[in-house]
């Protein structure tokens, strides 16, 4: 895989930081420009006057993202958003409104399913009955699932990746980059301190996700279709137990029975509605 | 506007220092083992690994120890033993 280092060694990610894995994807673009609103990612990039990220950087406020990106885009080709699901609850507005004016960027959210650089909070995407330190019985409250909320804004590209295909997901970056209009690509970034298992499980965790049909690789680019591993998942035989993705991680610690049913329901449900979008957005 | 100078942040190694001081365990690679897939190199989070004439060389000095290397090897080349 063509991929250059482009956050550099010695920034201040912990071990096994899942944006510090996706970020290499962003190597494969001509001149980009990164816009990072607060989060962990701001940490990362360094502190002035050193930046470890190999790229112009652009910080910015959370809800301003979008529009600074927008700003950026007559001026320059390739704008990419690199966000956190916090930046992306608190700045919808601006992202929303950003994907209907179809600005010509690139916007990531890398999903960590929490607001972990602020110490762990709920986040609109964080996973069902999950712990955090503002739902510490679990998370009670729905999880949205924003990858479809931006392909409801009617953009040329929405897909979902994970770090633990790192082919998968620069294939789609690269994709992205050759389409002109508003792209949005879902990452799921599992953390390790923030969802409690060893730093050395990061890909793993993120596999399991994967294997588990928890979390399902897919891409709309005019046809909506599964990707790369996922497609063999859609067969629920072919899947790990769930169990198994929940088991790995401290913050599922003391799910009952009924709790797991609950979520594979859930599962269930997205998947169903996935078969629908896969059977009826198709130009073939 | 020299003073705007002051905002900008250049690029640099070691922003956090030696983070090789961070570990706990240190990637030992075994290049008879090796089979030369990458994925170390693809999924190292700190971009610490390279891969130089068919050998995998891993910088130390910010080696975090996360054990990711590890773990993601198929050939079990690379393994974890403790720092002294
Ligand atoms: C307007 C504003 N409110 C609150 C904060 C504090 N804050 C900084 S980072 C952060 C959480 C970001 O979470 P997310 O976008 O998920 O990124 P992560 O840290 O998880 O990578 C918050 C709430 C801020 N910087 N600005
Ligand atoms: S808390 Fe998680 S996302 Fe944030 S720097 Fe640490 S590992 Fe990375
Ligand atoms: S232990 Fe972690 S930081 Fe060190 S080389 Fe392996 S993957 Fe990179
Ligand atoms: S992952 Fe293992 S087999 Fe593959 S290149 Fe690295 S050390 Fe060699
Ligand atoms: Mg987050």
């Amino acid at each position: 895989m063509d991929l250059r280092c482009v956050l550099l060694p010695g920034n201040p990610s912990c071990q096994g930081c899942p944006h510090a894995i996706g970020l290499k994807a962003l190597s494969v673009l001509e001149n980009p420009i990164v816009v990072v609103p607060a989060g962990c990612t701001t940490i990362i990039a360094g502190f002035n006057p050193k930046q470890s990220i190999d790229l112009p950087v652009v910080h910015v406020p959370f809800a301003s993202a979008p529009a600074v990106a927008c700003g950026l885009s007559k001026a320059y080709d390739n704008v990419v958003v690199w966000m956190g699901d916090g930046a992306t609850d608190i700045g919808f507005s601006t992202l929303s409104g950003s994907a209907i004016r179809n600005d010509n960027i690139l916007v990531v959210v890398s999903d960590n399913e929490a607001y972990m650089n602020t110490g762990i909070q709920m986040s609109g995407t964080t996973f069902w009955k999950a712990k955090t330190t503002t739902t510490p019985a679990g998370k009670r409250e729905e999880k949205k699932d924003l990858a479809l909320i931006m392909l409801m804004h009617r953009i040329p590209y929405v897909a979902t990746a994970s770090v633990g295909y790192m082919r998968d997901f620069v294939r789609k970056v690269k994709k992205a980059s050759k389409i002109k209009g508003f792209k949005f690509i879902h990452l799921h970034s599992p953390c390790p301190p923030g969802w409690r298992f060893d730093s050395s499980k990061t890909v793993e965790v993120a596999r399991m996700a994967v294997k588990s049909g928890a979390w399902i690789l897919w891409e709309y680019d005019g046809s909506f279709r599964i990707t790369g591993m996922s497609r063999m998942f859609r067969d629920k035989s072919k899947r790990i137990p769930l169990t198994e993705y929940l088991r790995v991680q401290g913050r599922f610690k003391g799910l009952t029975e009924e709790d797991v049913r609950t979520i594979e329901e859930r599962i269930d449900e997205v998947w169903k509605l996935l078969d629908v979008l896969e059977n009826t957005i198709n130009k073939a | 506007m020299e003073w705007l100078k002051t905002l900008i942040s250049r690029p640099s190694k070691g922003v956090s220092g030696k983070t090789g001081y961070w570990r706990t365990f240190k990637p030992i690679y075994d290049r008879d083992k090796c089979v030369l897939c990458y994925e170390c190199y693809v999924y190292c989070p700190e971009n610490c690994v390279e891969i130089v004439e068919k050998v995998v060389k891993i910088d130390y000095d910010f080696c975090k120890g996360c054990g990711i290397c590890s773990e993601v090897c198929p050939a079990n080349a690379i393994e974890m033993v403790k720092e002294d």
